[in-house]
């Protein structure tokens, strides 16, 4: 920590960064406004698949730049899972050098363009921010100017590609290729191992290419962003689960050293009320996964989604809110998101709340599910909802809901999608009788290292935490990367150390027989 | 990508495919499945695995023109590739000695029956199977099935081969004249749903391997969900083979009809462009 400090002041006291300073007044930096992010017309986008936030301009981005006054303690560092150099990218996009600033983010975050779409600034760098801390004014626009600095770049032809170390030689994995596989394979990349990425589906970027909409993250964005870790050298299978394709075992007889476990929290999760396997009913990851990965709702293409003109959500965090503005974009007339607490407790970002409200997204807030009916072709048609109250906090800090006695009622609806959690898919652990799991199924591993209860094999993201976002997932590949690399130069001293010790052929010859 | 080497028509419609996947090919056993994908705008469909050869790296499959993914891998030929293969999914049967297994296959549900037949004999059962179709020309495998059955009989709806009527009918015949100790059935839903009130009325425990809608085939869409024991269960993880008394097949029926429309659509819009074509 302290080496990070002093690197960070040192990187501080350089010529540019000094003379940028001077360049402009502390208070005449902190009088700026902050910009607001450009949207598409909330009328329009709702009817298509175009980006909802449109991305800042160079003018926009030179402004918001000039209002980072470049703490000698920056704060907001602290609040980022990757750890990015903050200060030092928004400098130099103040500099007006916007391929360097795109450099600083890719040091230590293989996903900037994605991070500056989906990552929650606003409860973590931005949090964090002077700004926020002690001015009590909004704070530097982190994320939008993270996301213009990649997006130059991609849209200029002129992604660069991070240096790697030289070559060691040594084989290891990521098991899936989510956001915790891709940022543990660029930092493993960069530190000279040969990285393989194993991947069940047939794309590979995982929840970001399932899951998140391309409204809020076009696909397209996510492959550029793997192409460069492609072009570092990381090496990617499709169609290979591994637990049934191939064991662990299997893979260390083919000279893998050590593995990360970015599995992810498969199994969606549903309430158990009745009606709920009806036709018409999916969870959110089927739904998703159907439009986003699958492309059901291009004719073009051979997969089939069901998506009706009364499309109710249950739930209330991002997935609910990305799938119930998905069904708006399908050409539901109510598209309706129905939770049972209000809305100041909805684990959503603010802003997908906002958006959604933009969009005409009908929010059934304090409302819960009872019971669904179908038609004489077993397709949902009604369902039994129940109005609920706010009673005292719970274990999670917020008001628990206190269903209403006598207060059940019916509406009209023709898809539901389900969208209350996911549980961590079981294929793995059930694979690795040694791995030691967590009675909800997550893996449990060393919270420093994240190694788990087997030698060599790490863990992070979903798997591990049953449910967050994608940079706390980038944060633990970051931190397994360190943690194996870690691990393997241990050993390999070990041996050395061993071999040291050996003063004849046949000390050698004795220790290969035991 | 994933090669074709070899292609065999059963029938106008059912064809026997021997692919290239060498690591399924070594760690596949009887019961699991393949997910697979024709073409980069193709879906998702699963497919037991009816047998491997794990010298030759290879994986058989055997497929019945249903719809336009169905057809689109019925249409390639030997040397042609397959865009995507995933597997082997789901849990492998489960086979031990138990005495005497009573199988029962219909249509192309015949096709994921074999391995597990196989796998019952080479376990020291009595393997009596009994297969049913329509008709003559759709009895599939017959030849494959008694390799590994110390008795086979086959039924067809019009009596064109072997003997008249239903599966159950034959089931029924042999259940009166001897002791069942398992009964292992593939199949149409409607079919394996009638065995199961069959085995259920003599007392028979019973294994159904279902086959239903899925998406992923690992865990994460749910949308092969169907309710066993008054649980909601997935096929891909958690099966695809369940004790039948405790599946609820009125449910899974409805809900393998879900896009029944849509699929009917899209052969049509499918067939047109390939006249036009």
């Amino acid at each position: 920590m302290d080496r990070i400090l002093e690197y960070l002041k040192k990187e501080r006291e350089k010529d540019w960064r000094v003379e940028l300073r001077g360049k402009m007044k502390t208070k005449e930096r902190t009088g700026l406004e902050r910009l607001d992010m450009p949207e598409s017309d909330p009328n329009v986008r709702n009817k298509s698949y175009i980006e909802v936030n449109k991305g800042l301009s160079v003018e926009q981005a030179m402004h918001e730049a000039h209002r980072c006054i470049d703490c000698p303690k920056p704060t907001c560092i602290e609040g980022c899972p990757v750890g990015i150099n903050i200060p030092k990218f928004i400098k130099k996009i103040e500099a007006g050098e916007f391929l360097e600033s795109a450099k600083v983010l890719k040091e230590t975050n293989a996903l900037p363009a994605v991070c500056g779409r989906v990552c929650p600034q606003e409860v973590q760098c931005e949090q964090a921010c002077f700004y926020t801390q002690k001015l009590g004014k909004p704070p530097v626009a982190i994320g939008n100017l993270e996301r213009f600095a990649a997006d130059y770049e991609r849209d200029n032809g002129q992604v660069s590609i991070p240096e790697i170390s030289s070559k060691n030689g040594i084989k290891v994995a990521s098991i899936g290729s989510g956001p915790s596989g891709l940022a543990f394979a660029g930092d493993m990349i960069k530190m000279g191992y040969d990285v393989t990425v194993f991947e069940a589906l047939h794309e590979i970027g995982g929840v970001l290419k399932y899951g998140i909409p391309e409204f809020r993250l076009p696909n397209d964005i996510v492959d550029v962003e793997i192409e460069i870790l492609r072009k570092m050298g990381v090496k990617f299978v499709t169609n290979f689960i591994v637990g049934k394709t191939a064991t662990i075992d299997d893979l260390k007889k083919e000279g893998y050293t050590a593995f990360f476990v970015g599995s992810g929290a498969g199994l969606p999760n549903f309430m158990n009320i009745p009606g709920e396997n009806f036709i018409g009913i999916f969870s959110s990851n089927e739904y998703l996964t159907r439009i986003n990965l699958m492309r059901a709702s291009d004719p073009e293409y051979d997969t089939p989604v069901l998506s009706g003109k009364k499309v109710a959500v249950i739930g209330g965090g991002n997935t609910a809110m990305d799938s119930v503005r998905t069904a708006k974009r399908l050409g539901a007339e109510r598209a309706m998101l129905i939770y049972r607490r209000s809305i100041e407790e909805m684990p959503a970002r603010n802003e997908e709340i906002k958006h959604a409200q933009e969009e005409g997204i009908e929010f059934l807030n304090l409302n819960s599910p009872l019971e669904y009916f179908a038609d004489k072709n077993g397709r949902v048609n009604k369902m039994k909802l129940q109005k609920m109250k706010l009673g005292e906090p719970d274990n999670s800090g917020r008001r628990r809901p206190i269903p209403i006695k006598g207060s059940e009622y019916f509406i009209d609806v023709d898809t539901v999608i389900v969208s209350v959690g996911v549980s961590p898919n079981p294929l793995i652990p059930k694979s690795m009788k040694d791995l030691d799991v967590s009675n909800w199924g997550t893996i449990n591993v060393n919270k420093d290292s994240l190694q788990s209860s087997v030698s060599g094999v790490f863990a992070g993201g979903d798997i591990v935490r049953g449910g967050a976002t994608v940079i706390l997932a980038m944060g633990d590949g970051r931190k397994a990367a360190a943690g194996m690399n870690k691990y393997i130069k241990e050993k390999v001293r070990n041996i050395i150390s061993l071999v040291k010790e050996f003063k004849t052929i046949g000390d050698i010859l004795d220790f290969a027989t035991k | 990508m994933n090669k074709i080497v070899d292609k065999e028509y059963f029938s106008d419609n059912v064809v026997k495919l021997v692919i290239e996947a060498p690591a399924i090919a070594k760690s596949r056993k009887a019961g699991h499945f393949v997910i697979l994908r024709v073409g980069s705008k193709g879906e998702r469909i699963p497919l037991t695995i009816v047998g491997s050869d794990t010298e030759k790296g290879t994986i058989t499959l055997i497929v019945q023109k249903m719809g336009v993914s169905s057809i689109k891998l019925v249409n390639l030929e030997v040397g042609d590739y397959i865009t995507d293969v995933l597997g082997p999914l789901g849990n492998a049967t489960h086979v031990e000695k138990v005495g005497t297994i009573l199988a029962s296959g219909g249509g192309v549900g015949v096709a994921p029956l074999l391995p597990i037949v196989d796998a019952f004999k080479k376990a020291g059962n009595k393997v009596i199977t009994v297969l049913a179709a329509r008709t003559k020309e759709l009895v599939i495998l017959e030849e494959q099935i008694r390799e590994f059955s110390d008795e086979v009989i086959v039924m067809t709806d019009d009596g064109s081969y072997g003997k008249k009527g239903l599966v159950t009918n034959g089931m029924e015949e042999i259940i009166k004249r001897e002791k069942i100790d398992l009964a292992v059935t593939v199949g149409p839903a409607i079919m394996m749903k009638f065995v199961s009130l069959l085995t259920k009325k003599y007392k028979i425990h019973t294994l159904a391997s279902l086959n239903t809608i899925m998406v992923d085939g690992t865990g994460m869409c749910g949308a092969c969900r169907v309710t066993v024991g008054g649980k909601t269960k997935f096929v891909c993880v958690d099966g695809p083979e369940f004790d039948a008394h405790q599946v609820d097949f009125d449910e899974m029926l409805n809900r393998l009809g879900a896009y029944k429309k849509l699929e009917e659509q899209a052969y049509n819009h499918y067939i047109d462009k390939y006249r036009k074509a």
